[in-house]
């Protein structure tokens, strides 16, 4: 057998169930990998007995005779976004650092339920705002990968599921809850050479996720490949009474429904994803793409989706508009970091908590928000960004005539160093320019490994669907994962 | 009754100014729970013990709309025939204060769940429409306790959450007593319908006092706000405070900030809170954690099915029984004696008759025993049977009072109280006669006298054989054997 690190969720699961593996020397062989794997800085809070206790759960279900849910004796990593009952919560800001919620989120219950266990609270960018992981209280994530030119510069794992993204692409976990905003999951899995898939807002609930944005935030699986994906996706899906936002509709049966063949299928290819400067291997990378989607089957049609090219800067006025609003509770007064200055009033222990709990990013982010939803300014950005924000939905609607999924770059480029990029705010907002369009629309999409560049670093390629046609996203992604035939992996440094 | 304009003036000393009112009045939602969260509502609770995670602002807490807030809300609107918006959202208020968890308000800004109504109102004779500008449903805050640490401040947020419904007037009131007026009607009706219990001493419903003063037919002049007001007698008072103080600004040749004030109760005074300029920047914006609010043919009719009589249709149903307005309009004031009354007329009592008693008897009773109908002693059945005891003859005016004070007393049905202390009236001739042979017989002097002419002393003969009687013989029948056996 195998390093048992290698393996993925379907195949613990499978080899658990027909008793081939002990959830138990699973979980331990996580845990060593987790215990190892310090230098990645992947984790803010290690969980092994966690992880343990829902292993040997499991071992005895099934010396019992029962039958197994659907993650039974997958250890998985935990984005530190979501609330964990008992076990520190930071969203990777200063301002929370110690705090244990009494509640557990409902997509984190979704999957114990399911019989995951939990390794540790994953890394990110500070309330999932970065695209590097740089912009973490606990420092930054270092990604596994690393250029082929033996300079051994540190790269970015991207962000802000940059701890999800190492752990999963460095054997360290087997699977990893993402959320995503903009791109925090298909970016980071691009980055990394793993698959990641963003639901239909309302698949996931909310209940439980530390906020950024709320009309854009969505939960979603983190895996190897895209079976992976869809079996997690499928325990962490459902609606939930608690969040008004979350969809009333029942949960296919994605992993049943993977299906790589895309004959009778319309592919889209928006012209206007071509941007300038786009480098010569992410081109190539798409033209394979495409070449693969016919190889499966499908038809290629050009699409349009004009207002494009608004959506970055619509996104960067609505997402730091609520983030504005919903980073107002995080005030001193109930729970996480109090700064109490000496003589200090109200305001005073307000501006002091939020001006040494808040890293810089999060800082701009509130200041943007506060000035687009300020009197005067409020019409001429926020109202405007909404009125984008619905022309970039009816782009989509329009192109679902002509297709049934589109095929686009993840990313702009492959992952950049640590620091190569964190001086300059807008080159990073950058990194979400193919992934933001499909966030603000809501619709499902999905990361999947196409290859590598000539650094040797991995690229990826994102399928957007319908709303709640996840199965399409997927059953297009696993077309490109069986013609990629992806297998690299970052070699073992740490 | 005219509708006429009111003709409260202030006396300045460059002529008469009129006074221009618009209140903001703030009730909470009857029902159990909070607009946003399962938490209890109940007045008087320990401190945070009605306090769920999503009251606290936990981190990852989103709000679920309780329909039944939205329903009160909706019938509210029914009430005052205003527009129900079929469409409507929730808005985020932002602001930092220690009694507000989230960092915002849950409100609705720009697409309020009630549009225009209106209230009648009636004061000093005349009726006036004051029209309603919109209702809409928000939470409330959670309060700060000053008291219970000499350096330190602590929260209580047992309202944080609670539903409030804002009841925003046009600039239609003109006097003291029309606010007054408003405020009393807008509470009945909204205790008609169930959706605030009114308490203003317990802050279920407050008030925001808007206050300019023009001279009669100019432009608006600059407003006040004067917030958080939890009296009818206080609105009045702040409302009289705050007129003369801008006359007197305004003649000594100043001019009126917009701005925030508060009520001093103890002083029946108003100073200055905050000004325009140093305003809150609320950044209103749609709330993302909420759906618009869509509401369907189908819950609307089940509101509109739920609204109990209100007060003025059952006014005019009470005066078409032949109930003279004064007594109509004194018995649907409040829900209770409406409801009480009803039940009443339910009972076969003859509306006539009965609104009399019970403006009259019932009312005096409850007044002097300081209770409120709600905690009468008496209940609408066996009023009821103590009014057919009268109506068929059983008791007379006096006796119907001595039973009704038993029943006061003991909480016994008229019947068994009759029956009991033998004050059942009497007709029998036989018994009277008896009775007045032995007036006659022991009053010889008066006897002579009267047949002698001096026929003024009728009464006399009818008061012994009364007392004789202890009260309880037909007044009639004694009348006409009286005045047989005197004649001889």
């Amino acid at each position: 057998m195998s390093d048992l690190t290698d393996l993925g969720i379907r195949q613990i699961r499978d080899g658990v169930a027909n008793g081939d593996l002990s959830a138990r020397e699973v979980a331990e062989a996580f845990n060593a990998a987790v215990a190892a794997a310090k230098p990645l800085n992947a984790f803010i809070v290690e969980t092994p007995e966690h992880a343990l206790a829902a292993a040997d759960k499991v071992d005895q279900a099934r010396a019992a005779g029962e039958t197994l849910p659907s993650m039974a004796g997958v250890p998985i990593g935990m984005k530190d976004l979501f609330c964990t009952n008992g076990v520190q919560t930071t969203a990777a800001s200063h301002i929370l650092e110690g705090f244990k919620p009494e509640y557990e989120s409902t997509v984190s219950q979704k999957l114990w339920d399911a019989g995951a266990g939990m390794l540790g609270k994953l890394n990110l960018d500070q309330f999932a705002m970065g695209s590097s992981n740089e912009t973490s209280y606990f420092g930054n994530v270092v990604s596994p990968w690393r250029r082929n030119d033996g300079g051994n510069a540190p790269l970015a794992p991207g962000g802000s599921s940059g701890g999800s993204a190492a752990v999963v692409a460095g054997r360290i976990a087997p699977g990893a809850t993402g959320t995503d905003t903009g791109g925090s999951i298909r970016q980071p899995a691009a980055f990394v050479g793993i698959s990641g898939i963003k639901p239909t807002y309302g698949r996931c609930s909310r209940w439980g996720t530390i906020a950024f944005a709320s009309s854009l935030d969505q939960a979603g699986p983190m895996a190897r490949d895209v079976r992976d994906c869809a079996i997690m996706l499928e325990a962490m899906s459902g609606f939930d009474a608690k969040d008004a936002t979350s969809l009333d509709v029942p949960v296919p049966q994605w992993e049943a429904g993977l299906n790589a063949s895309m004959a009778g299928k319309r592919v889209g290819i928006p012209r206007e994803y071509r941007v300038d400067n786009m480098p010569e291997e992410i081109e190539a990378l798409w033209q394979q793409g495409i070449a693969w989607m016919k190889d499966a089957g499908a038809e290629i049609v050009e699409v349009s989706l004009p207002h494009t090219r608004y959506a970055l800067p619509a996104y960067y006025i609505i997402a730091p508009a609520e983030a504005s609003s919903n980073l107002a509770r995080y005030d001193g007064v109930r729970y996480g970091q109090r700064d109490l200055p000496e003589a200090a009033n109200l305001q005073d222990m307000y501006a002091a908590t939020r001006a040494a709990g808040f890293g810089d990013e999060v800082k701009r982010r509130i200041l943007i928000g506060t000035y687009v939803l300020s009197a005067g300014f409020y019409d001429a950005y926020f109202t405007q960004a909404s009125k984008v924000r619905a022309l970039i939905a009816q782009d989509f609607e329009r192109a679902w005539e002509r297709c049934d999924v589109l095929l686009t770059p993840t990313a702009p480029s492959a992952a950049f160093a640590l620091g190569e990029k964190s001086a300059d705010p807008l080159a990073m907002y950058l990194n979400d320019v193919f992934t933001v369009p499909s966030s603000l629309a809501g619709l499902p999409a999905m990361s999947v490994p196409g290859g590598l560049d000539k650094a040797g670093l991995p690229l990826g390629l994102q399928v957007i669907g319908r709303a709640l046609d996840e199965q399409g996203v997927l059953n297009a992604a696993l077309a490109i994962e069986e013609r990629a035939g992806f297998n690299a992996r970052p070699e073992r440094w740490w | 009754m005219t509708n006429m304009e009111t003709s409260y003036r202030i006396k300045g000393a460059t002529g008469d100014w009129e006074v221009v009112i618009g209140l903001e009045v703030h009730a909470q939602v009857t029902s159990n729970a909070k607009l946003f969260s399962g938490a209890a509502t109940a007045f008087g609770a320990e401190p945070n013990s009605q306090v769920s995670l999503v009251d606290a602002a936990m981190p990852g807490m989103l709000p679920v709309p309780n329909r039944e807030c939205i329903r009160q809300a909706v019938r509210t609107g029914m009430a005052i025939d205003a527009q129900i918006n079929k469409w409507s959202r929730f808005d985020r208020k932002n602001y930092f204060y220690a009694d507000l968890p989230q960092g915002y308000q849950i409100s609705q800004l720009y697409h309020p769940l009630v549009g225009e109504g209106a209230v009648e109102i009636e004061d000093d004779g005349r009726s006036k429409t004051i029209g309603v500008e919109r209702i809409h449903v928000e939470q409330d805050a959670g309060k700060l306790m000053h008291d219970q640490h000499p350096k330190r401040s602590y929260v209580d947020l047992n309202r944080s959450g609670v539903a409030l419904m804002e009841i925003v007037s046009k600039p239609d009131m003109r006097s003291p007593a029309e606010a007054g007026a408003y405020l009393t009607k807008l509470r009945s009706i909204l205790r008609y319908v169930g959706s605030c219990d009114g308490n203003m001493d317990q802050g279920s419903m407050r008030a925001d006092v808007n206050v300019s003063v023009r001279k009669p037919g100019d432009e608006f002049g600059t407003r006040t706000e004067t917030k958080n007001v939890n009296s009818i007698r206080f609105v009045m008072a702040a409302i009289e405070h705050e007129a003369k103080r801008q006359v007197a600004v305004l003649e000594d040749g100043g001019t009126i900030q917009q701005e925030t004030r508060l009520f001093n109760p103890d002083t029946g005074t108003t100073r200055s809170m905050r000004s325009k300029e140093d305003a809150h920047d609320y950044r209103y914006f749609p709330d993302p954690d909420l759906l618009p609010l869509e509401l369907d043919d189908e819950f609307l009719d089940e509101c509109r099915a739920s609204l109990p009589e209100l007060p003025g249709a059952k006014r005019k149903r009470y005066e078409a029984l032949g109930i003279s307005a004064y007594a109509a309009d004194v018995i649907t004031a409040e829900v209770e004696s409406a409801r009480w009354f009803d039940a009443l007329l339910d009972a076969g009592a003859k509306p006539v008759a009965a609104a009399n008693w019970v403006t009259s008897e019932l009312f005096g009773a409850l007044n002097r025993l300081g209770k409120s109908i709600g905690e009468s002693p008496v209940q609408p059945g066996q009023a009821a049977e103590l009014l057919a005891l009268v109506a068929d003859g059983t008791l007379s005016g006096s006796l119907a009072k001595q039973v009704f004070e038993a029943m006061l007393e003991t909480g016994d049905a008229p019947g068994k109280i009759v029956e009991e202390r033998g004050l059942k009236q009497t007709s029998d001739t036989g018994a009277i006669e008896a009775v007045i042979a032995d007036v006659l017989e022991k009053n010889p002097k008066q006897l002579e006298q009267y047949r002698g002419g001096k026929e003024a002393l009728f009464g006399f003969f009818v008061g012994q054989t009364m007392k004789a009687m202890a009260g309880k013989a037909n007044p009639q029948v004694v009348n006409d054997l009286l005045k047989k056996a005197l004649a001889g």
